[in-house]
């Protein structure tokens, strides 16, 4: 994980306001960066991204910490839109911030936060309340990690990414459908994906060696051990193997606690196993192993300064090793999403895909 | 039985792409650049999931250690030098895969002890690992190091790769260089040879490059036609410290310019390459260095700081430095002009400075362009209208700045200069790696982009030599600049008529 690095409010930018317009907000974000450079021409403000964020009132706290964990990945404008049902009228603060260990003679980037307390009711045309305070021709990211989906069908049009976590739908199913509507209209980074990163790193890498990489046509068994809320983090996985190794079409069912299924691979039927896993505390796989026609195995687990591999070939003979890498955490994949924002991965697209196809 | 190539699906998308599994030996394991860049670097690249899946470390060095002893300094460099607080999980992992080699580097033992731990990782792994020897020693073991690699057997390694790269300095002289790839390339192709110049693994530096090919609006005017000079500085604000016996001996020029600097001259002067390959931007940078003539006499200024105040507090000369003879003449101080006589550039003077003790530190690139032909803004009591000015400030504080006339508001038409600036840190949430870092995994990739190739490397020393040998027989006492200012008076002499050093 970056280094998390706090923001803190620079000294004299602050301005709150109650039963406000969108119009006086965007007034006073100017303001305050105009006396901000007046102030210290030092403050250089950051640009890089929007970043708009629907949260529910009683969870902003834990939102907001999250956010304060993404270290230095922090966007240069956060607009955080809290929404409190019986909320007739907007409040607006907003405060400008710098990194905790700014140096006050050193070149320092600034950020700005506007917080808004806005209602249920305002959330059909969230966009003509947010759309002003967006910084224009920067790309703009929206989170709404409680859910409100009218809230983020509005603020679609005006946002070229949307982040969501799979891993929070009721369901995988749902959650790939509602992912797939949404990359219709813009750029989806999912943290369900994106948690999936060092496990297909390390897939690839290890049938990456030219001697090893007939063996990716021989597949015949996958199985992924998962924590029981992440079950779509597997499915995604399976998609992303399937989309990539031209498998054809196949299903996973429900069995016994587990999901199994089938996927015809290129000369044998694949089979695919989904099992939950209690123990798993971090959301996310615990585990994936990869059979070969051939007799070959490999499986990837959790473990001590990165990925525990064990390879066991057909003759029966085992090695392990550590591919070394350190945790992310929770902060760090938020950090990675708003990161991703800026980039583009084409095969999230073909997994989600493949994926949503097993699942039919 | 023939193994069939075929591409990986499954590196689509993949930010990282998989890198051969790969042994890397650090001769010189115990060194200041293996404790205070080397180790630390390859820590973050683990920490990061950035090394090859399967990696193992071997260190080579005179002390008799053992490999707890060897793994209990390393622990001790990264925890010390490592730009992140190291997980101490991935450094006990890490660190249970490094071996240490005891011995001299021209001791036969040492290499076929070497070849040993090699061939067991491989056999515990059951797959041919890359080996990369990375030559952190001081450059007279070079050669020595590449002819016992070849002599036992080590140059080579079958279904995997062998690269060796080579820390700065490539020799002093061009003689020397010559001499060192001709016993280099004797026993290793040039495809495994990796010169390294840092320089070249800092983001900024690779920025010249995408500001250049990536922004269409500079190219119509990056030509003798609307650019009247350029300025590369690289000013230090700090002394050589306890330096003395590396740096009395090499001095500014061969310190600063005959690499780093003339790397940033043909970044700036280089055509666009057909692609960014290695050999089609190391073509197009030698093609640069081959059309500059070595300066004569009157373009070329070398200068020692005497005593000064720096940062508030006194400084001591040069002379007075610890360890520094008392009848040293190597330069602290050196600045050029240099021409380069092709098509775009010809009659443009390129002018390059650097030393130490000066009153900032900075990198930067500034390209002064062309006054207008007519300024009728003059006569209306404009203050201070200069020609526009690009400048590429390398570090510290990375970013575009472009001086612009514009209106001074009020009821007359008068003219001052405003910047327009752009810095890089305000646009981008990601924080550069170590340069050593990009560099490392380079090697580990196979990628020789950034790496300086063996008629580039004597390209430079064709300019830069015949300014020592010229040294070598002038008496003139050398000019003198006070330690915290802003270099000597005589740096002026090189510059043509109207134009001016920028103040550092």
């Amino acid at each position: 994980m970056p280094g998390a690095m706090p923001e803190v409010p620079d000294a004299g930018a602050v301005w709150s306001a109650e039963d406000v317009a969108p119009a006086d907000i965007e007034e006073a974000l100017r303001h305050l960066l105009q006396q901000q450079h007046a102030r210290d021409d030092a403050h250089a403000p950051a640009r890089v991204l929007n970043l708009v964020v629907v949260v529910d009132r009683e969870w902003r706290g834990e939102i907001m910490n999250r956010l304060e964990q993404v270290g230095r990945y922090h966007a240069s404008r956060t607009i955080v839109c809290t929404v409190d049902s019986r909320r007739e009228t907007i409040d607006a603060s907003v405060v400008m911030t710098v990194a905790a260990d700014a140096d006050a003679h050193e070149l320092t980037m600034t950020r700005e936060r506007v917080m808004l307390e806005l209602g249920e009711k305002h959330l059909p045309k969230l966009d003509t309340i947010v759309d002003p305070l967006v910084v224009t021709d920067l790309p703009t990211l929206v989170w709404s990690p409680h859910g409100h989906p009218e809230a983020v069908d509005a603020l679609l049009h005006l946002s070229q990414v949307v982040l969501i976590d799979s891993v929070n739908e009721p369901d995988a199913m749902s959650a790939l459908r509602r992912a797939k509507e949404l990359a219709e209209g813009a750029y989806v980074v999912d943290l369900a994906w994106l948690r999936t990163t060092p496990w297909r790193e390390r897939v690839a890498s290890t049938f990456d060696p030219p001697r090893w990489r007939p063996d990716l046509q021989r597949i015949d068994g996958v199985t992924i051990r998962h924590r029981p809320d992440s079950g779509v983090a597997g499915v995604l996985f399976f998609g992303w193997l399937a989309s990539r190794l031209g498998w054809g079409t196949g299903t996973l069912m429900a069995v016994n606690g587990s999901v199994r299924g089938r996927a015809q691979g290129h000369r044998d039927e694949v089979e695919l196993t989904l099992q939950p896993d209690p123990e798993q505390s971090a959301p996310g796989l615990a585990a994936v192993e990869i059979h070969t026609s051939s007799g070959m195995s490999i499986s990837l687990d959790r473990g001590p300064g990165g990925l525990v591999a064990r390879r066991r070939d057909h003759k029966g003979r085992e090695q392990s090793w550590t591919v070394l890498g350190a945790s992310r955490g929770e902060g760090g994949i938020l950090g990675e999403g708003i990161r991703q924002a800026l980039l583009r991965d084409p095969a999230y697209r073909r997994a989600l895909d493949c994926g949503e196809a097993l699942l039919r | 039985m023939a193994v069939v190539e075929q591409e990986n699906p499954l590196v689509e998308g993949l930010e990282r792409m998989p890198v051969h599994p790969t042994t890397l030996v650090i001769f010189g394991g115990t060194g200041d650049l293996a404790q205070r860049k080397l180790l630390p670097a390859i820590y973050n690249l683990a920490h990061e999931g950035a090394l090859p899946e399967r990696f193992n470390l071997i260190a080579v060095s005179r002390s008799d250690d053992s490999n707890e002893k060897y793994r209990a300094m390393a622990r001790e460099s990264i925890e010390k030098y490592s730009r992140r607080s190291p997980d101490a999980q991935v450094l006990d992992k890490l660190l249970e895969q490094v071996r240490y080699v005891p011995g001299t580097f021209d001791d036969d033992a040492v290499f076929s002890r070497l070849g040993e731990e090699l061939g067991k990782f491989d056999e515990e792994a059951g797959v041919p690992f890359n080996r990369i020897f990375y030559l952190s020693t001081a450059p007279g073991f070079f050669a020595l190091i590449a002819q016992k690699l070849g002599e036992h057997g080590l140059d080579q390694h079958d279904e995997s790769d062998v690269r060796v790269v080579i820390e700065k300095p490539f020799g002093t002289r061009k003689s020397e260089a010559q001499a060192l790839n001709r016993q280099v390339l004797s026993v290793l192709d040039e495809s495994q040879v990796y010169r390294i110049d840092h320089y070249l693994g800092k983001e900024t530096v690779q920025n010249v490059l995408a500001f250049r090919f990536a922004n269409g609006m500079f190219e119509p005017i990056w030509n003798r036609n609307y650019i009247d000079y350029v300025q590369i500085t690289a000013s230090e604000d700090i002394g050589i410290g306890r330096r003395a016996g590396y740096y009395d001996s090499s001095g500014a020029l061969r310190d600063l310019v005959q690499n780093h600097m003339l790397q940033l001259l043909t970044l700036l002067c280089m055509e666009p390459p057909v692609t960014f390959d290695a050999d089609e931007v190391r073509d197009e940078k030698v093609k640069v260095l081959h059309a500059v003539e070595p300066p004569g006499k009157d373009a070329v200024v070398r200068a020692r700081y005497t005593a000064g105040m720096a940062e508030g507090k006194e400084a001591v000369g040069y002379l007075d430095e610890e360890g520094v003879p008392e009848d040293s003449r190597t330069e602290t101080y050196v600045a050029l002009r240099l021409e380069v006589d092709n098509w775009r550039w010809a009659g443009v003077p390129i002018y390059l400075r650097t030393g130490k003790r000066l009153a900032r530190k900075v990198t930067e690139i500034a390209v002064t362009l062309k006054p207008v032909p007519h300024l009728a803004f003059q006569a209306e009591g404009s203050v201070g209208v200069q020609p526009n000015q690009l400048v590429l400030t390398v570090q510290p504080n990375e970013g575009v700045s472009l001086s612009l006339g514009a209106k001074i508001p009020g009821t007359r038409l008068r003219i001052r200069p405003v910047n327009m600036e752009f810095l890089y840190g305000t646009s981008f949430l990601s924080q550069s790696p170590e340069a050593y870092e990009r560099l490392i995994m380079d090697a580990m990739r196979g990628d020789p982009t950034l790496f300086t190739r063996n008629d580039e490397v004597e390209e430079q020393w064709r300019i830069i030599d015949p300014i020592l040998e010229a040294w070598e027989t002038d008496e003139t006492p050398l000019a003198e600049y006070p330690a915290g200012s802003h270099g000597p008076e005589e740096a002026d002499t090189i510059l043509a008529p109207g134009h001016r050093w920028r103040a550092i």
